[in-house]
C-alpha cells in the first residue's frame, strides 16, 4: 500500500526491491560467524542449548511484538516516537496483577498449586481484558492531556519527543511513589499500589513441562504466552486490514490530509490508535508478569526499548513488520547470548537497532508513515 | 495536522525579530492552543519577568564595547566571590551549599554541552551522560586509578606493592588529563556520531539512548579494567604544584567557573561562526541546508564532538572531586546527572542560548536540595515539568530569540519523497 509510492534513489519502490545478493552475503557471513563460534568453543556447544534459547527467544519475541504494535501504529499516524508506551506496558503488568490477586482472589497462600481448569481460563481472560483496558485508557488519557494540546499548538518534532519523555518519566516515577508512604510533604499517605520494590505475581499457573523438543522441556507458561500473543496479533491484523477503523488508521498513516478530505475523523482515529496500541501493550504486560512473575515501576524500560527496536527492524508504521520484528528480535537477542554471554544481552538489542538503522533504515518490510 | 504553515512569513518574522528584538515577540506567537485560559494566565503572570530579562538584554547590547567588557568582568568576579559570600552569610552550613554550587557547576557544564547538540544543531541526544562517563573513566584510566582499585581489590601482597608504585605519579599531570580526556571524548563523539547521524531525529534519539546504555553496560562488564559494577575508587584529586585540591569545595568551584567561562566564550564564538550558522540551518531545515551546500553530516559530527568534549570536562572534574565513579553514576534515569535530567535542564532553561541551560541547571540542582521533601518525587516532577513546559512554553524560561521563533512557529516537519529517498539510498 503506502510503500509503493515511496521510491529509492534508483527509482525502485523500497519494499519491492529484492536484494537477494545482499541477503545471501549477509546470511553467509552470519553462518560463517556461527560456525567459527561453535567450532572454536566460544558458542553454546549443544543443540539443546540452542533450542532452549530459541524457545525463550520466541516467547519474549511474542511479547515484544505485542508492545511494538503500539509504537509502530502511533508512529505511523503521528510520527511520534511514543516513549511513554513502555509505561503503558508497565501499567498493564500492575493492572493484571491486581485483577488476579484482588478481583479473583488468587494469592500464593490460597492456591499454593496454582489454579486450574475453567477458573484458570477465566482468571487469565479477565486479567488480559482488564490489563488491556487499563493500558488502553492510560494511552488515551495520555494522548488527550499531553499530545493533543501539542498538536493543536503545532509543536516541532523535538517538542513531541521531549513531551513523550516527560510523560514516561512522570508515569514510571508516579508508580515509584505509590508505595503507601507520605511524599512531597503532603498530609496523606499515597495509595500503596506499586513502590520501589518489585511485587510478585502469584503462581497462577503451576509451572509444568508440557512436552520436550530435543530434550528441552517446553513449559506451559511459554505455550500460554505464545498462544495468547498469536491470537491477539491475529485479531489485531484483522482489525487493521479488514475493518473500517483499521482502514482509517492506514489512511491517516499514509496521508492525513487526504484522509481527512475523504471524511476520516483524524482525531477519532488517533484516539483509536492509542487505545488499540495500549490494549496490546496491556495484554503484553500481563503475559510478561505471568512469565517473569513480577511487576515493578521501571519494568517497562527495557521491553519498551526493545519493542521499539523491533518496530524499526520490521519497518516503522508497518503492523505486520512489527510482529515479524518482535519475534526476530527476541530470537536474535537470545541466540546472541549463546555466543557472547548473558551479561551482554542488553547490548545485543541496541547493536541490532544501530545495524538495522545503518544498513536498512526502512526495516525489513518497509516503513509506512504518513507525512 | 497543522503543517504547511507559511514558511515565508515565519522567516520574515524571524528576520524582524533579529532586527528589533523587543518589539516583535508576538509576531511569531502561535495561535491560542487547546490550553486556552491557562496559557493566557501564564503569559500574564510571567510578563514582567520576561520584560525585565529582555530589557537587560537590549540595554546590554547597546552599551559601548569597553563597558560591555566591564560588565562581563564584573559578573565573572561576582560569581568568583560566591564562596566568600556563602561563608559570610551561611556560617556553618556554607560547606554544604558550596558542595551544591559545585554540583551546579558540573550540571551547568553538562547542560551547556548538551545545548550544543540539542539547542544549536537540533539533534536529540538521549545518551549524553555517556560522554560524561567517557570523561570520568578516561581520567580513571589515565591516572591508573582504575588499575589501582582493581589491584587493591585482589588484596594480594604484590598487588598492594604495585598499587603503591602507581600512586605517586598522580598529581603531576592533572592538567594533561584534562586535555587527554577531551581528546578521547572528541574521538568518542565522532565514533558514536559517525554511524548514527544519518538517521532522522527520533531514530537518533533512540540510538543515542542505546549507546548510553551500551557504554554503561560495557563499564559494568569490564571487571578487570574499570572494576565492573564496583567502580573505581581512590581517584586522585587535582593539584597545582604542591597545592592539593583535596576535599575542599572552593577550588573546584573556581576551576569549574574558569572552565564554564572559557566554554561560554568559545561556544558564543562558535555559534556566530560559519559552523554555528550551519547548525542553525540544519536545525531549521536539513534538506534546504544540504541543498545550500552545508555539509550536514560533518556539521552534525562537529556538534556531537564538541558536546562530547564539554561533557568530558565535567566528567574529569566530577571524578576528581568525588574520587569514586561506578557505572551507576551514569544512568539514563537516576543519579545526579542522568541524561534525562540534563535534557530537562536544557529544555526548561531554554534551548539554543547560553543563559537558559545554566539557569536550568542551577534550578534543577538547587530546588531538590532546598526542598528535600521532594526526595523521590524529583523525577516525577521533572517529567511533569517537561510536559507542561512543552505545552505552555516550548522555548523554555530564557529562550534564545531564534530558537523561540522556531519552536513556537507551528511547523511540523513532514517526511517527503526526498527524505524517503535519502533513507532508501
Amino acid at each position: 500500500m503506502a510503500v509503493s509510492t515511496r521510491v529509492t534513489a534508483e527509482g525502485a519502490p523500497i519494499s519491492g526491491r529484492r536484494n537477494f545478493l545482499g541477503w545471501a552475503i549477509f546470511l553467509a557471513l552470519v553462518g560463517i560467524g556461527l560456525w567459527w563460534g561453535i567450532a572454536s568453543g566460544h558458542c553454546e556447544q549443544h543443540l539443546s542449548g540452542w533450542v532452549r534459547l530459541s524457545t525463550t527467544g520466541l516467547t519474549l519475541g511474542a511479547i515484544y511484538a505485542m508492545i511494538a504494535l503500539g509504537y509502530t501504529m502511533v508512529y505511523g499516524v503521528l510520527q511520534l516516537l511514543n516513549f511513554a508506551h513502555s509505561e503503558v506496558f508497565m501499567i498493564g503488568t500492575f493492572a493484571g496483577l491486581y485483577t488476579i490477586t484482588k478481583l479473583f482472589g488468587v494469592t500464593g497462600s490460597k492456591y499454593p498449586n496454582g489454579v486450574g481448569g475453567v477458573f484458570l481460563v477465566a482468571v487469565l481472560l479477565g486479567a488480559i481484558l482488564l490489563a488491556g483496558l487499563a493500558s488502553g485508557i492510560t494511552a488515551v488519557v495520555m494522548e488527550r492531556l499531553a499530545y493533543r494540546p501539542l498538536r493543536k499548538g503545532g509543536a516541532s518534532r523535538l517538542g513531541y519527543l521531549i513531551t513523550a519523555i516527560g510523560v514516561s518519566l512522570f508515569l514510571s516515577n508516579l508508580f515509584l511513589l505509590l508505595d503507601g508512604q507520605t511524599h512531597l510533604g503532603l498530609p496523606f499517605k499515597w495509595p500503596a499500589i506499586a513502590g520501589r520494590a518489585p511485587l510478585a505475581y502469584p503462581e497462577t499457573m503451576k509451572l509444568t513441562n508440557v512436552f520436550r523438543i530435543f530434550g528441552v522441556p517446553i513449559q506451559n507458561r511459554q505455550i500460554l504466552v505464545i498462544a495468547v500473543a498469536v491470537v491477539m496479533l491475529l485479531i489485531l491484523d484483522f482489525f487493521v486490514y479488514r475493518t473500517q477503523a483499521g482502514m482509517g488508521i492506514r489512511a491517516v498513516a499514509e496521508d492525513p490530509e487526504t484522509a481527512s478530505l475523504m471524511g476520516v475523523n483524524i482525531t477519532a482515529i488517533i484516539v483509536i490508535t492509542f487505545f488499540v496500541g495500549g490494549l496490546m501493550a496491556g495484554g503484553a504486560g500481563l503475559l510478561y508478569g505471568v512469565f517473569f512473575g513480577e511487576a515493578q515501576f521501571n519494568i517497562g524500560f527495557l521491553p519498551g526499548i526493545k519493542a521499539f527496536t523491533a518496530a524499526v527492524l520490521g519497518g516503522i508504521g508497518n503492523v505486520r513488520g512489527a510482529m515479524l520484528g518482535g519475534l526476530l528480535l527476541g530470537l536474535i537477542e537470545n541466540l546472541g547470548v549463546a555466543c557472547i554471554g548473558i551479561q551482554w544481552q542488553p547490548v545485543i538489542a541496541f547493536a541490532v537497532l544501530v545495524l538495522v538503522l545503518m544498513f536498512r533504515p526502512t526495516g525489513l518490510l518497509g516503513e509506512q508513515v504518513g507525512g | 495536522m497543522a503543517k504547511d504553515t507559511n514558511k515565508g512569513l515565519e522567516s520574515q518574522a524571524e528576520a524582524a525579530q533579529e532586527a528589533t528584538p523587543d518589539s516583535s515577540r508576538e509576531v511569531v506567537g502561535r495561535a491560542p492552543s487547546g490550553v486556552g485560559g491557562l496559557t493566557g494566565w501564564y503569559r500574564g503572570a510571567t510578563q514582567p519577568i520576561r520584560d525585565a530579562f529582555q530589557d537587560a538584554g537590549t540595554r546590554f547590547d547597546k552599551l559601548p564595547q569597553p563597558y560591555r567588557y566591564a560588565v562581563i568582568a564584573a559578573v565573572i568576579a561576582a560569581f568568583a566571590l560566591v564562596p566568600f559570600i556563602l561563608h559570610a552569610t551561611l556560617g556553618i552550613q556554607a560547606a554544604y551549599w558550596l558542595n551544591v554550587t559545585d554540583k551546579i557547576g558540573i550540571a551547568a557544564l553538562l547542560a551547556l554541552g548538551l545545548n550544543v547538540v540539542v539547542g544549536y544543531a537540533g539533534l536529540l541526544d538521549l545518551g549524553y551522560v555517556a560522554f560524561f562517563a567517557v570523561g570520568a573513566y578516561s581520567y580513571a584510566l589515565l591516572t591508573q586509578a582504575a588499575r589501582y582499585s582493581v589491584l587493591i581489590e585482589t588484596q594480594t601482597a604484590q598487588a598492594t606493592a604495585l598499587a603503591q608504585k602507581i600512586k605517586p605519579v598522580w598529581h603531576e599531570y592533572f592538567w594533561l588529563y584534562f586535555f587527554a580526556a577531551l581528546a578521547i571524548a572528541l574521538l568518542a563523539g565522532v565514533l558514536l556520531g559517525a554511524p548514527t547521524l544519518r538517521l532522522r531525529g527520533d531514530y537518533l534519539a533512540i540510538v543515542t539512548l542505546g549507546f548510553g546504555e551500551i557504554i554503561r553496560d560495557t563499564a559494568n562488564n569490564l571487571h578487570t579494567v574499570v572494576g565492573g559494577p564496583r567502580g573505581v575508587f581512590n581517584l586522585p584529586h587535582p593539584a597545582i604544584g604542591s597545592y592539593d585540591f583535596g576535599l575542599q569545595n572552593e577550588p573546584y568551584y573556581w576551576l569549574l567557573l574558569g572552565i564554564i567561562v572559557t566554554w561560554i566564550f568559545l561556544l558564543m564564538r562558535l555559534n556566530r561562526s560559519r559552523i554555528g550558522r550551519a547548525w542553525a540551518a540544519i536545525r531549521e531545515d536539513e534538506l534546504a541546508a544540504a541543498a545550500m551546500g552545508v555539509s550536514t553530516i560533518r556539521m552534525k559530527l562537529w556538534a556531537f564532538a564538541i558536546g562530547a568534549s564539554v561533557a568530558s570536562f565535567g566528567g574529569v572534574v566530577y571524578a576528581s572531586k568525588i574520587i569514586f565513579i561506578s557505572p551507576d553514576s551514569f544512568r539514563l534515569f537516576g543519579g545526579d546527572f542522568a541524561s534525562v535530567i540534563i535534557l530537562a535542564m536544557v529544555v526548561l532553561g531554554g534551548m539554543g542560548g547560553i543563559a537558559g541551560p545554566i539557569v536550568g541547571a542551577a534550578l534543577l540542582v538547587f530546588l531538590p536540595e532546598r526542598f528535600r521533601v521532594v526526595g523521590d518525587a524529583r523525577f516525577m516532577l521533572f517529567g511533569l515539568a517537561l510536559v507542561v513546559v512543552m505545552i505552555l512554553r516550548p522555548q523554555g524560561l530564557i529562550p534564545s530569540r531564534r530558537r523561540a521563533a522556531e519552536l513556537k512557529g507551528g511547523e511540523v516537519r513532514e517526511t517527503t519523497v526526498f527524505e524517503a529517498r535519502e533513507h532508501g539510498a
